[in-house]
């Protein structure tokens, strides 16, 4: 793999490590451009990117289609909405066009995010190149036919040269990218307490409506539980090759990366104590703590259905067990978010 | 989670970029340390990475056996579907099912064969003969 020595970029851009990619590059485009109050969980509270769904009728890779997060797009979009930074996103037909005006900004020394898919991401492990089309990373800069990348999920900076970096941006399949690239205004002014105050507010109460408020069975705390009963009727419905192959792809939405389920929920705990310093009302820490247990739950039912795919556990009763679990975390995040949402109320 | 709790597993991942991970500090507070990985997430990929060397597996007898042109095998190789595959190369799902054929492959015209391989990451002749 190349790794950049961070010193090599002449435009200062600081690489960030995260967790998540999109928090990633939201956060650390926006300190390039003079927000630097902003971190990884603050970026993902106030885009209110916590959410569970399983759509029914829809399968992704002939297993459930479960997402943990909200759409791809939406943190960054709602970050800069809240504290009132312009944003721009194009997408392209042509792919020499979408390079050609990427190249324009990073001549003008403007590091630019893209949305690209991990299949043939080069510098990714090959074990996790699947066609997943909705990963984030930040265009630093060129040298020569190099693209100097900052892909969130990686410690250090990498290149992709031009060929590669086309390919990923014009990857196809669900979500294909089609090119898109957004960044937000050149000059920013530093975000006020105030800005980031209301940005709190707002953030909280659109993740206690996406959480609560959503119609159907399937989406927000209740999807959880709605997955749950699903669970208990895998094993005769499925037989026991499908049920694991299910449970394994339950896993993997929740703690792979760019997803993150337990992961999530202990991003979104980071938030609400990091909210409180603007907001100081105890509430957020105590719900900070509900959040952290409900993560810490997600994470015991992964290794739950881990039993399970490994072939260890089996039976009816092992997978009314995870079934469960599931049924408790919904309970447990729906009491949270209800709290949160009576709190919140009154905020001003 | 705690800090201290933090599994410190081998991960695919792990082994290039550790990852960043929200961790309750012994103060309560939260703060960010690295896991390399975690068995739990490994096993279930390596479920996922199961059922696609199945598939690549059938894949491979069926063009041994002559059901299939090695379309089959590098599509499945390559965890795509026929939506995909006529997403990359703008070809109608059907007429990719025909390409799939034996007796409709052997007669593909160099270009064709030559987009195929580059989607693939291989070369023309190891697309027509993947297997020696």
């Amino acid at each position: 793999m190349d790794s950049i020595n961070q010193s090599t970029v002449a435009n200062g851009f600081h690489h960030l490590q995260a967790a998540h990619c999109e928090n990633g590059v939201t956060t650390a485009l926006l300190k390039h451009y003079g927000v630097h109050k902003l971190t990884e969980p603050m970026a993902f509270g106030i885009g209110s990117g916590l959410f569970y769904i399983q759509l029914p009728f829809m399968k992704v890779n002939g297993g459930p289609a479960i997402s943990f997060r909200t759409m791809p797009g939406l943190i960054f979009k709602r970050t800069c909405k809240a504290l009132g930074i312009p944003v721009t996103r194009k997408k392209y037909v042509s792919p020499q066009k979408a390079m050609q005006e990427l190249d324009e900004r990073l001549i003008a020394g403007k590091p630019t995010a893209c949305q690209v898919g991990v299949f043939y991401l080069t510098y990714f492990p090959k074990e996790y190149r699947f066609h997943f089309n909705a990963h984030n990373l930040i265009v630093v800069d060129k040298q020569g036919d190099d693209y100097i990348i900052s892909d969130p999920i990686m410690e250090t900076l990498v290149t992709m040269n031009s060929y590669e970096l086309q390919r990923v941006r014009f990857a196809k399949g669900a979500f294909a990218p089609r090119g898109q690239m957004y960044y937000p205004g050149d000059h920013l002014n530093e975000a006020t307490d105030e800005q980031i105050r209301n940005g709190i507010i707002s953030g909280i109460k659109r993740n206690c409506r996406d959480m609560l408020m959503i119609p159907g069975s399937f989406g927000g705390a209740k999807g959880i539980a709605y997955t749950g009963r699903n669970i208990k009727k895998w094993k005769d419905k499925l037989g026991d090759d499908k049920a694991r192959g299910y449970l394994a792809q339950l896993v993997r939405m929740q703690e792979e990366i760019g997803t993150g389920g337990g992961g999530f929920r202990f991003i979104y705990g980071a938030f609400l104590q990091q909210a409180h310093a603007y907001l100081p009302m105890d509430e957020l820490l105590q719900i900070s703590q509900q959040i952290t247990t409900t993560g810490d739950k997600w994470r015991d039912a992964a290794i739950q259905a881990s039993g399970i795919y490994k072939g260890r556990l089996g039976t009816q009763a092992d997978y009314d067990n995870m079934g469960d679990r599931l049924i408790e975390i919904s309970q447990l995040e729906t009491k949270a978010f209800k709290q949160l949402k009576e709190a919140i109320k009154k905020a001003k | 989670m705690k800090k201290e709790e933090i599994p410190q597993d081998d991960g695919a991942l792990g082994r290039i970029a550790k990852e960043v991970t929200y961790v309750v500090g012994a103060d309560g507070k939260y703060e960010t340390a690295q896991s390399t990985g975690w068995d739990v997430k490994t096993d279930a990929l390596n479920v996922a990475w199961g059922e696609v060397n199945s598939k690549i597996e059938a894949a491979r007898q069926k063009v041994l056996n002559g059901e299939a042109s090695p379309l089959l095998y590098f599509m499945e190789k390559k965890i795509m579907d026929l939506s995909i595959l006529s997403a990359y190369t703008g070809y109608w799902k059907w007429t990719i099912k025909k390409h799939m054929k034996p007796s409709v492959f052997s007669k593909l015209s160099e270009e064709k064969l030559k987009k195929y391989a580059e989607l693939f990451e291989v070369g023309v002749d190891e697309l027509k003969k993947p297997f020696g």
